[in-house]
């Protein structure tokens, strides 16, 4: 099943999930509940679940088949290209990706179930979950209330929350580039948010932006 | 959870966050915390945070307050249960995670930005 956490909701998600005509259940997640309720900072993230309902794979970093985003990265950039997009670029590729791994783990896991070696004990995977300290809680409340405003049709309301939840959630990506697409489709430097994409994950750097599965 | 009161109404609290008050105190998978004595309809925010940990947020513009998720357990998740969820789909359908029960399941959460 795939989710959309679109605080935007159809208006934002629905275009890309009609292009693709899926198959499968796929859900939009408007108040990001997914990182309230599994621990999600980030997207394209997996959570493995089996058939009893039991997690055996705590979120993580996905590309079940590609890394996209590697796709987009062209060879050349002409030469009156943006700055910050050709910074975003270069940002961009030193992220780290492994999406043939993923699958092949994911197939093993499809086939052998509770044999596979990627199928985690349920200690493992509450071991491996997100910590949740005060900070983290305090975060996802206040992204709770910036999005309820942002959707009730007071966008400059959530502001503050939304900032406030970057403060005290820095790693959370989904806090932060969610709010950024509203003050700039490219998340780039803006008047109402301090951070932009590509300055805050060099400041964190690119091998941190995705929690990468341990197999 | 988006709150217009502070006194929390328990159904809704077991909806959204999965905690259920029961005679032992609340409990969330096999996890329990000793609460104190309330109404059997709502318990106040306040004994939420004490006992939970979770924040309460206030926007006092608009009169509302956001309950945080719980942190007494110091990770995003206290057991390896799935929590229900139940979101829509692009024409609005609800749909629940536990439907799925009896398959595997590879939830992948993506974004359009």
């Amino acid at each position: 099943m795939t989710i959309a956490l679109d605080v935007g909701g159809v208006d934002a998600a629905g275009k890309f999930i009609d292009y693709a005509k899926p198959e499968h259940p796929a859900l939009i997640d408007q108040a990001h509940s997914l990182d309230e309720l599994f621990g999600v900072v980030n997207v394209p993230t997996g959570i493995w679940i089996d058939e009893a309902g039991t997690i055996v794979r705590p979120p993580e970093a996905a590309w079940p088949g590609r890394a996209v985003f590697r796709e987009m990265i062209p060879a050349e950039m002409p030469p009156d290209a943006d700055p910050w997009v050709v910074k975003a670029l270069g940002v961009t590729k030193q992220i780290p990706t492994a999406p043939e791994k993923y699958v092949e783990a994911l197939r093993d896991w499809v086939a052998r179930g509770p044999e596979s070696p990627y199928a985690l004990s349920p200690e493992d995977v509450v071991a491996r979950s997100r910590p949740r300290p005060p900070e983290a809680g305090l975060a996802a409340a206040h992204f709770e209330l910036g999005q309820h405003l942002h959707r009730a049709g007071f966008p400059d309301d959530a502001v503050p929350h939304f900032r406030e939840a970057h403060r005290l959630q820095a790693d959370n990506w989904t806090y932060k580039r969610q709010a950024w697409s509203f003050a700039d489709a490219l998340q780039r430097p803006n008047e109402v948010y301090e951070g932009d994409w590509a300055g805050d994950v060099e400041k964190m750097g690119p091998e941190n932006y995705y929690i990468l599965p341990d197999f | 959870m988006i709150l217009d009161s502070l006194a929390v109404d328990i159904a809704e609290l077991e909806r959204r966050t999965g905690w259920a008050l029961k005679p032992q105190g609340a409990c969330k998978a096999e996890f329990c915390v000793p609460m104190p004595a309330h109404d059997g309809r709502t318990i106040d925010a306040a004994v939420l945070t004490e006992r939970l940990g979770m924040p309460l947020v206030p926007d006092e513009k608009h009169g509302l307050w956001a309950l945080g998720p719980d942190t007494v357990a110091g990770r995003a998740l206290a057991s390896a249960e799935a929590p229900e969820l139940v979101l829509p789909d692009r024409n609005g359908e609800e749909f629940r995670l536990s439907s799925l029960r009896g398959l595997k399941v590879l939830l992948l959460a993506w974004a359009s930005w």
